[in-house]
């Protein structure tokens, strides 16, 4: 039995990976980046079935990749938290809401925050905050709202974690929903801005319609975060992360400052979180507080634990699978919720390691049913 | 309450830590083993409610020797050991690490100060590598957060033996230098390693903690200890589960740690061990200190005999 | 800002803060029992409460009772209402033990796994009524608000002389029955050998197992009991609010969880306190300020004991009941 599983993991394509040498290694990695460039224009049969927009009712296909790039900075960002500190935050659709209202009610003209400074400041009617500078604003924000909320609920103990961000993130859209006068309550807020660019065809470079020209966008920023994230994992930050998640106590004996570790993890995850919103809500050009239910913070926690949390490949399969098949798949729209559920329970149980794990994972996941077996076995 | 001249004499006694990235040695060096008190524990009583776990306990650890903490089961030894590690805060009396009172400091302070510890019940971090458990050590010493780690900032000019081989790599790193982060990793896998060998399990030094055999596990938790570069190193009953040879083994590793400059506490059960390894032994029952001295006084101690072969009029 | 509302319908809001408290109570038992066992969060069990509420309606409907019927009628169905809604949930309960839980144990698996597969399990049994049963059976099942017939009619039985507080039937059924459900049960964990079980297994599973404490059998018999206190909630729910709904369960779930962490969770009656104490400060504040921000006022509540008491209220233990 060892033997056949050792023969299964000399077939690993990690394994592989990591066996090749460094000119093939980054040649494969340049192809895989340039086809995601190409998805867009993806066309050649079979692979074309792949694309979203093939019936009538179908969504548009660059939207789709963009969505899913969105959520992959979201599920890496998460992974921090979960995967690599053990933190369970639950509330992380909090930070993701907070990103997309940062730039909604600073960047737009119809908002009622950028109404009064106009008012105060006699602005014209067409000024709003610039689109850069709603960027660092909607950072600040969520990086800001990550350590209010993580420094006093980082020294509870993990469960209660849990409850605490969950309703954070409940907090944050009955906040948005109810203050009609800031955030225009449900009715939500139009004219968020896009991202500057040259007038392409008399329209804006970002708009409504080149879907691709976001998805790009939104790529470009998530292989520059997940360079980001690689760094930190592989550094003293990322050992002191992994250390709090196995044995906080004796990470503390160890000279491990648990706390400021833990704070790192939320405040970055919580960025990262409020970053991706940004994008949706920027894409959107429309933010409303129904978009971001609790719901949503199970779909992230979802989307890294079912591709194998605390490895980045493993948490963008996962963030991918989530956010793909339902597109795909719109025609069974009223089943997608069911089909999610009964989805999360058959992978968890089957492959509780997740689809993807680290291979640090996988392999304790081993010696961990071993355990269980013998115990079995004792009794 | 005791010498006021203490914490003035400590000052001159700081530590130099050394850069290990280029050096053999792989441990601080103190300015010797001059029989100053490293750390005092100053008539501690410890109470839980009614019941009294340590009972005006007063002894010291003086700089450069092994130091053995013994008693029967429930003695208070532990109990002590976690007053002595900041876990918890004597009710009365002080307990002073090189001047400075421990009592309230967090944990990760008090490594910092220069104290580390085993633990009874191995601790590792089970999914890290061997070797990863021991960099977490390492870190101890290292200045790398985020930004640094992010932006890999704090560069340095390289000193001629740290420059890469590559060609490129090597012209890069002279015009823009090597950052802090990856000078400190360099130097935390190498010192790694080499406590790794210290300990003798070098081996296995990429296999994740949790599958090493009990043996090295034990082994593993002193290097992780040693990584941090301490002062005091205190061992929890290091030899628990060892066979006699592994117990003969652990002994020179004890006194090999001492000879790298470290002060050792060891607590422990097996007699022979601590009689044969220790320089001082102090003897607890009941919570009270009831002998204190060299491994042949404390041996020929009528209480300590009766400590451990029960009550003379059971015996009688 | 509105003191004037509160201190003028003082009496009011307390028996209304109780009533909803002793809802939250009932259901955070499910919770607190699990938890003091397993130490895991079990996401499946508001939707354990919403199951026992649609066992009240097919109960209804099955024996054609309606608001109106004669007081025989009316004891008859709530009574087969309440053991059908308890034993609907109880056997939830246990079949999302068996489905979601048992497995991922048997395997060792990390403790966040459970925690998605008990979301799993949630959103399956949601979207059973919300989709699956539309399809096949059609209405009530479906994405609707469903009135459930109040065959216990509302009246007024006694009022309190000195503060003229109206007491209605509903509310007596209620929060005594709520009371009685939570001392039997903390007789049952606290006296009988099957409770001791619990205990044993809830202080240390290892040492319980080797004294010969069946685990499995705890395991199970804390998810039946847990899911028949959310049956016992659910009647209760349906007598004061006459409705249902495929996802009713979500929020009285979170609530009920919040009660639980607030009074300590793993202690039964650290459940009590904590429902009746999230029930009385959501009414309480609601009644100062805006009921649009219940929920707001209720987790800013549990973080501000949390901050303080970081074990809850009563401090966390189903092995023994330290305060």
């Amino acid at each position: 039995m060892s033997q056949l599983t050792a023969a299964y993991r000399g077939l690993r394509i990690g394994d592989r990976w990591d066996a090749a040498p460094k000119p093939v290694r980054w040649f494969g990695l340049l192809l895989v980046v340039a086809f995601a460039y190409y998805l867009p224009y993806l066309n050649i049969l079979p692979f074309a079935y792949i694309r979203t927009d093939l019936t009538p009712s179908g969504s548009d296909w660059a939207s789709v990749l963009f969505l899913v790039v969105v959520y992959m900075i979201v599920a890496v960002g998460l992974n921090v938290v979960i995967g690599l500190a053990g933190l369970l935050d639950l509330g992380y659709v909090g930070f993701y809401a907070l990103g997309a209202y940062s730039i909604a009610l600073f960047g737009s003209k119809s908002s009622p925050v950028v109404e009064a400074l106009q008012v105060k400041f006699g602005l014209s009617e067409e000024w709003a905050v610039p689109f850069a500078a709603c960027i660092p604003i909607a950072i600040v924000m969520s990086l800001v709202a990550g350590v209010i909320l993580g420094a006093p609920t980082l020294r509870l103990r993990g469960d209660y974690l849990a409850i605490v961000t969950l309703g954070f993130g409940e907090i944050i859209r009955i906040t948005a929903r109810n203050l009609d006068g800031v955030t225009n309550g449900a009715a939500g807020i139009t004219q968020v801005p896009t991202p500057p660019g040259p007038e392409i065809d008399g329209r804006q470079f970002f708009n409504t319609i080149d879907a691709e020209r976001w998805y790009w966008l939104a790529l470009t920023i998530l292989i520059l975060i997940i360079w980001l994230a690689r760094r930190l994992e592989h550094s003293r930050v990322g050992r002191a992360w992994l250390a709090i998640r196995e044995d906080e106590d004796a990470a503390a004996v160890m000279g491990v400052a648990g706390f400021k570790f833990k704070l790192w993890a939320f405040a970055i995850g919580a960025t990262l979180g409020g970053f991706a919103g940004l994008l949706f809500g920027s894409k959107q050009q429309y933010v409303e507080p129904n978009a971001f239910m609790v719901q949503l913070s199970f779909l992230f926690v979802a989307m890294v634990v079912i591709g194998g949390s605390g490895n980045i490949a493993g948490v963008l399969l996962g963030a991918f699978l989530l956010t793909y098949l339902p597109e795909r798949f719109r025609e069974f729209v009223e089943w997608r919720p069911f089909a999610f559920g009964v989805a999360l329970v058959a992978v968890m149980i089957l492959r509780p390691q997740g689809l993807v794990p680290s291979r640090r994972r996988a392999r304790e996941f081993e010696d961990r049913r071993h355990e269980a077996e013998e115990a079995a076995a004792d009794v | 309450m005791s010498e006021p001249t203490h914490g003035s004499t400590v000052e001159q006694e700081e530590v130099v830590l050394k850069d290990t990235s280029d050096h053999d040695e792989i441990a601080i060096e103190t300015t010797g083993p001059d029989g100053s008190v490293l750390l005092e524990v100053d008539h501690v009583t410890l109470r839980f409610g009614g019941v009294v776990a340590l009972n005006d306990v007063n002894f010291q650890i003086r700089r450069g020797e092994i130091l053995g903490l013994i008693g029967p089961n429930g003695a208070g030894k532990t109990t002590c050991f976690n007053a002595m590690t900041g876990v918890y805060t004597p009710t009365e009396g002080k307990i002073r690490f090189k001047g400075t009172e421990i009592a309230g400091t967090k944990p990760h302070k008090i490594n910092q100060l220069g104290i580390a510890r085993t633990f009874q019940n191995i601790r590792l971090f089970p999914e890290m590598s061997a070797m990863e458990n021991v960099m977490v050590g390492c870190d101890a010493r290292h200045k790398t957060s985020v930004p640094g780690a992010l932006f890999r900032i704090y560069r340095q000019r390289p000193k001629e033996e740290e420059l890469p081989d590559n060609g490129i790599r090597r012209a890069f790193a002279k015009v823009f230098g090597i950052s802090r982060h990856t000078l400190e990793e360099r130097a935390g896998r190498r010192r790694s390693m080499e406590l790794l060998r210290f300990v003798g399990i070098a081996d296995r030094a990429h296999e994740l903690a949790r599958n090493l055999p009990y043996g090295y596990q034990r082994r593993l938790e002193i290097a992780r200890a040693l990584a941090t570069e301490p002062e005091l190193i205190c061992l929890d009953e290091p030899a628990a589960g060892f066979n006699p040879a592994e117990k003969e083994d652990l002994m020179g590793l004890i006194r090999r740690i001492r000879d790298l400059g470290h002060t050792v506490l060891v607590i422990e059960h097996d007699m022979k061990l601590v009689l044969g390894v220790t320089d001082r032994i102090v003897v607890l029952e009941f919570g009270q200190k009831i002998a204190e001295g060299t491994p042949d006084e404390v041996a020929r101690n009528p209480k300590v005999i009766a400590a451990y072969l029960g009550e003379p009029d059971d015996a009688a | 800002m509105d003191f004037n509302n509160l201190i003028s319908g003082l009496d009011r809001h307390t028996l209304d803060g109780i009533t909803r408290g002793s809802i939250y109570a009932l259901v955070a038992l499910g919770y607190t029992m699990v938890y003091g066992v397993m130490k895991l969060i079990n996401f499946a069990h508001s939707e354990v409460f919403m199951v026992g509420t649609w066992a009240v309606l097919g109960t209804y409907t099955v024996i054609g009772a309606t608001a109106g019927d004669g007081l025989g009628m009316v004891i008859a169905a709530t009574v087969l209402a309440l053991l059908a809604a308890m034993l609907a949930s109880a056997g939830t309960a246990l079949a999302v033990e068996r489905i979601a839980y048992r497995p991922l144990r048997k395997k060792g698996a990390p403790p966040l796994i459970f925690l998605i597969t008990g979301i799993g399990c949630s959103m399956v049994l949601v979207e059973i009524f919300g989709q699956v049963l539309r399809v096949f059976f059609g209405r009530p099942f479906g994405r609707v608000t469903v009135n459930i017939p109040s065959v216990l009619e509302t009246k007024t039985v006694f009022t309190i002389p000195g503060i003229d507080l109206a007491v209605s039937n509903t509310r007596i059924l209620i929060i005594v029955g709520a009371i009685v459900m939570m001392l039997a049960l903390d007789a049952f964990v606290n006296k009988s050998r099957l409770g001791r079980g619990v205990r044993a297994v809830a202080q240390d599973p290892d040492t319980a197992s080797l004294m010969g404490v069946n685990q499995e059998r705890v395991i199970m018999l804390v998810f039946v009991l847990g899911g028949a206190m959310a049956g016992v909630a659910a009647l209760l729910y349906t007598v004061q609010y006459d409705i249902t709904k495929f996802d009713i369960g979500f929020i009285i779930g979170l609530k009920a969880f919040t009660a639980a962490v607030l009074g300590g969770i793993g202690n039964l009656r650290g459940a009590l306190v904590g429902g009746l104490f999230l029930g009385l400060v959501e009414v309480y504040a609601s009644a100062v300020w805006d009921s649009s921000w219940t929920n707001v006022y209720a987790f800013v509540v549990l973080v501000v004991v949390l901050m303080f008491r970081p074990t809850g209220l009563l401090g966390e233990s189903l092995g023994k009941a330290r305060a």
